[in-house]
């Protein structure tokens, strides 16, 4: 199968029906792996147990940019190419990204509170990642406000290409701000700076949190692609009803 | 390797777990539903007679 017969929305309803079960299997068990080895990681020397909720809060915050990076790949196969299916993997990948994000900043808050004593700190990295929240849900609300699916997709693809700007200011808000966010100790020039005992489990949770996007994410493109087939079967009985 | 001790931060350790099982158990959920919803309409356009244009069942889902 090449990835031109993907572009068939039927094959792709093919694969993913064979795909779904092995990849939620796998992620399940990664799940466990890695939440067993986050709960026996030893306390750090400074944030003492609460080096445990970095590995949820970590994989979330990397998803909650991943996934919108997913996203403006889609918007480029609107506009471009017009590719069937890029509207349809945007459109179920928004709202994915949008309770990893919130996650993000939840999970972020709680280890805030003991650490920082702030559940929240109008900080460079956290208003970046709060604005591009708020981006994943006025993207959902564009998609259900406009009722043509092909005008819908066209301002959703401009608009996820234009909030894409935020993905660096992201990345890089903790170098180019003073902020109260610690700056990036896993992807960074010269490696990693956590101590194996951290970083084992955190990159086992990241993996599994990845196969969980993509698992999802291949669920919501399917149920789009069946409510696009169930949209257009009603216009051709409305039409054909007298 | 050391046993699970949460020591004085444990509610605000819980509390963050707790809150990513539920978001991702309501997002698993949500999707299954969906999944579920847009069946029964195809097998209802199905039984109503309507069929896609390439002439297949609506119900032809793989």
């Amino acid at each position: 199968m090449t990835l031109l017969d993907l572009a068939n929305p039927t094959r792709f309803l093919t694969l993913t029906s064979r795909l779904l079960p092995w990849l939620a299997g796998l992620t399940l068990v990664l799940l466990l792996i890695g939440l067993y080895q986050s709960a026996m990681a030893p306390d750090d020397y400074q944030q003492g147990a609460t080096v445990k909720i970095m590995f949820i809060h970590v994989p979330n915050a990397w998803l909650s940019m991943f996934v919108w990076g997913v996203m403006s790949l889609a918007a480029l196969g609107t506009l471009v190419w017009r590719h069937p299916l890029a509207d349809v993997a945007a459109k179920a990948a928004a709202p994915i990204g949008a309770c990893f994000t919130f996650l993000a900043l939840a999970t972020g808050s709680l280890w805030g509170r003991p650490m920082w004593g702030t559940y929240w700190e109008w900080d460079a990295r956290l208003t970046s990642v709060l604005i591009l929240f708020l981006m994943y849900l006025g993207l959902i609300a564009l998609w259900r406000a406009v009722e043509d699916p092909s005008r819908a997709a066209r301002a959703a693809a401009v608009l996820t290409l234009v909030g894409a700007i935020n993905l660096p200011i992201i990345k890089f808000s903790v170098d180019w701000w003073n902020t109260l966010h610690q700056p990036a100790s896993v992807l960074r020039l010269g490696g990693p700076t956590l101590d194996r005992a951290f970083l084992i489990p955190l990159l086992i949770m990241a993996l599994a949190f990845s196969l969980l996007f993509l698992t999802l994410h291949l669920a919501a493109m399917r149920n789009e692609i069946l409510r696009r087939r169930v949209r257009a079967l009603q216009l051709k009985q409305a039409s054909q009803s007298p | 390797m050391t046993a699970l001790s949460l020591g004085p931060y444990a509610p605000f350790i819980v509390s963050s777990y707790l809150l990513v099982t539920v978001v991702v158990a309501i997002l698993i959920a949500w999707i299954t539903i969906d999944y579920r919803r847009q069946k029964q309409r195809l097998r209802e356009l199905d039984a109503a007679g309507v069929v896609r244009r390439s002439g297949r069942s609506a119900t032809e889902f793989k």
